[in-house]
């Protein structure tokens, strides 16, 4: 990383160690088959088609992108509550794919999730202590007794008052829940969190703390995190990497400061200007992105951008453009962004 | 500067709700006053209070709420209207947008006779005319092929569309008033601002005044002539917005701003605003924001009046010297629901 990187020293210390990465996603495909869709039956919808990324240990990378392109399913695959239709995921050198009964057991100790809801996925009529403990429980960590000290610790750990532990969901604010949501996460001690939209349902106050909290797990536990979310300006300030996903696949992907600074294709771009700035003298530029996100049933050929977008060529209706390399790990698969690239 | 009566004024509006522990002081004493043909935002976090004030104004609060004060919209108080005249206003003079357009749309129906329907339940129009009518809305929302789009069923539509639609069933009779809560707040960004263009291009087009109450000051920013901040049922400031974001003078709304990740200008942790929202069961008496404001001084427990600091900036703290002339209304109350 640069520098100049936006994230904070205290947000983002020293270079994330090179070496092996801790997470590696290779060639990801995610089809799902609809029953009965509108294109008839056995319409195959193209969640996620052909996504590499690596996450270092102690590395934050934000996946971005809008409401269908792909993101969650990437997410879950990785979680392995999806079964991914083709390629691999290798965690910590060891390709976890296929992985069933105890080895999923153990895999899911290292990676644990972080959703925008916590309590979506956690039975309401428990008490916080029993929803923290719950993976303990489930993994058999510990003695009756030690797992009620680590609940109290890890409550403790994320900012609330261990007396919360016999309180109820619906006893807590927005903040609270996601703090129980992610003390539950941390419960097994795990390598890597996957959090989804994690921040999104919350007020921007709220926000801001739930943010800061990752920052410093991360920095204090050596946490890897993936952080999926559609609010660039969320991830800007969390994350050392960041990958944008359109209709299936990552189409840039560097760090973030790079990312934001300089983004390379035209779909970042528009992202970016599409964020309403906090600044009345903010002139959107240009006129933002036409239209709307493609089916993912049928997606466009060649680059599945092109139909929206304000820079396209012929080549992009034929040509699927591949990731190319504009230094510093920045990348994107833009025919246009590339031809420029050779021109200079 | 003799300005035209506004369009629609809040005096002294306040809203409790019964509940088991006692009544929420939701809303408590808002003053306000929006100017025909002007954008005003509405801001503040969950529970401030924003949509509790909109939907009072509208009288659709339910039968648990006490309103008092007056709302005036067109000169004429809508607070204790029978049901049957503000049946006629909604959807004529006044409209609403929310934030999930499904609240709205009727899942069953196509969605051209949602919006000829509209236009029938306050025109004396025929089926024909009200179908011209509706196709034209439409279209003036952006929706492409509006023939071919107006049998269809709102769940064949994208999220981005549907708002269109409720926007466009909204503006099925011209009216005066626009009140969109969260309206963009469950759309992708790219598609927010092509909502945000249309309803900005509609004000210049129709002169709509629009009430846009939104937790998200990017929006504020982009679409607003003026905005009044709210905290805990409070209105703390009022200003153009230009000056909101350049010189906020209320510490709730410099928290805020500060809180934005976006409004990071140096590397740092994110700035985080302490302590929580106060319980309104039984709200501090005075400024609601005393509790977690860095700035507390002992006057801060009578409740500070919302003054003028410049024409056009309001301010409700007591370290405002407005504030301070404007001084502690006699018998002035701990703010409750009255």
């Amino acid at each position: 990383m640069s520098g100049r990187a936006l994230v904070s020293d205290a947000m983002a210390p020293a270079p994330v160690p090179g070496g092996e990465p801790l997470l590696r996603v290779e060639g990801l495909v995610k089809h799902f088959t609809t029953d009965r869709g509108l294109l008839g039956s056995g319409a195959v919808l193209h969640a996620v088609d052909g996504v590499d990324l690596e996450v270092r240990p102690g590395e934050v990378l934000a996946v971005v992108g809008e409401s269908g392109s792909g993101k969650s399913t990437l997410a879950r695959c990785i979680l392995r509550l999806l079964d991914p239709t083709a390629g691999r995921i290798v965690f910590d050198g060891v390709d976890v794919t296929g992985l069933r009964g105890r080895q999923l057991a153990a895999f899911r100790q290292q990676v644990q999730p972080v959703f925008q809801d916590p309590f979506s996925s956690i039975d309401p009529r428990w008490r916080v202590g029993h929803s923290v403990a719950e993976s303990l429980n489930a993994f058999r960590i510990g003695t009756k007794a030690e797992r009620r000290e680590r609940v109290l610790d890890l409550l403790d750990r994320v900012g609330l008052d261990p007396s919360l532990a016999n309180r109820r969901p619906h006893e807590l604010s927005g903040g609270q829940r996601q703090r129980v949501g992610i003390a539950a996460a941390l419960a097994p001690a795990p390598k890597l969190i996957v959090a989804d939209e994690p921040v999104s349902a919350l007020d921007v106050s709220v926000q801001a703390q739930v943010l800061n909290l990752l920052a410093d797990l991360r920095r204090d536990l050596g946490l890897a995190i993936v952080f999926v979310a559609h609010d660039l300006a969320v991830v800007e300030h969390i994350s050392h990497r960041t990958a944008v996903m359109y209709l299936g696949r990552i189409v840039e992907t560097g760090p973030t400061g790079a990312v934001f600074r300089d983004p390379k294709h035209p779909y970042t771009k528009a992202l970016l200007e599409a964020i309403p700035h906090p600044d009345p003298e903010h002139e959107p530029a240009g006129g933002g992105l036409q239209g709307e996100i493609p089916s993912a049933i049928a997606p466009p050929s060649g680059c599945r951008f092109r139909t929206r977008c304000p820079v396209a060529i012929e080549r992009c209706a034929t040509e699927d453009p591949a990731m190319t390399s504009f230094g510093g790990a920045h990348d994107a698969a833009c025919h246009v962004a590339a031809a420029e690239l050779t021109a200079t | 500067m003799s300005a035209p009566a506004p369009l629609l004024a809040l005096e002294h509006v306040h809203v409790g709700f019964a509940t088991d522990e006692g009544v929420v002081s939701a809303v408590s004493d808002v003053s306000l006053a929006v100017n025909a043909g002007e954008i005003f935002g509405l801001v503040g976090e969950s529970g401030c209070g924003k949509t509790t004030l909109a939907m009072a104004a509208m009288g659709l609060l339910p039968h648990s709420a006490s309103v008092h004060g007056a709302v005036r919209f067109e000169g004429r108080d809508l607070v204790g209207l029978p049901e049957e005249d503000l049946r006629r206003l909604r959807g004529d003079r006044i409209s609403m947008v929310f934030q999930d357009p499904m609240t709205s749309l009727d899942p069953a129906f196509p969605i051209g006779d949602q919006v000829a329907e509209t236009i029938r339940a306050h025109r004396d129009v025929d089926k024909q005319q009200a179908r011209a009518r509706a196709l034209e809305l439409l279209a003036g929302v952006g929706i492409p092929e509006p023939e071919r789009r107006y049998g269809d069923a709102p769940h064949r539509l994208s999220g981005g569309m549907r708002q269109r639609v409720v926007i466009a069933t909204a503006l099925a009779n011209e009216p005066a008033l626009l009140l969109a809560d969260e309206p963009t707040t469950a759309l992708d960004v790219t598609i927010q601002s092509q909502v945000l263009d249309l309803l900005r291009d509609l004000r210049a087009r129709l002169r709509t005044t629009i009430v846009l109450i939104t937790h998200d000051l990017g929006v504020i920013a982009q679409i607003c002539d003026r905005v009044g901040v709210m905290y805990a049922g409070q209105l703390v400031e009022v200003a153009p917005v230009a000056d909101i974001f350049r010189a906020p003078r209320h510490p709730y709304t410099q928290a805020l701003l500060a809180a934005l990740p976006s409004q990071q200008q140096e590397p740092g942790t994110l700035r985080v605003i302490p302590g929580r929202v106060p319980n309104l069961v039984t709200p501090p008496p005075g400024c609601r924001f005393a509790g977690r404001c860095p700035s507390v001084m002992d006057v801060c427990t009578t409740v500070p009046p919302l003054a003028h600091e410049t024409d056009a900036h309001l301010i409700a703290c007591w370290l405002s010297e407005a504030t301070k002339r404007a001084g502690a209304p006699a018998g002035a109350a701990a703010g409750g629901a009255a």
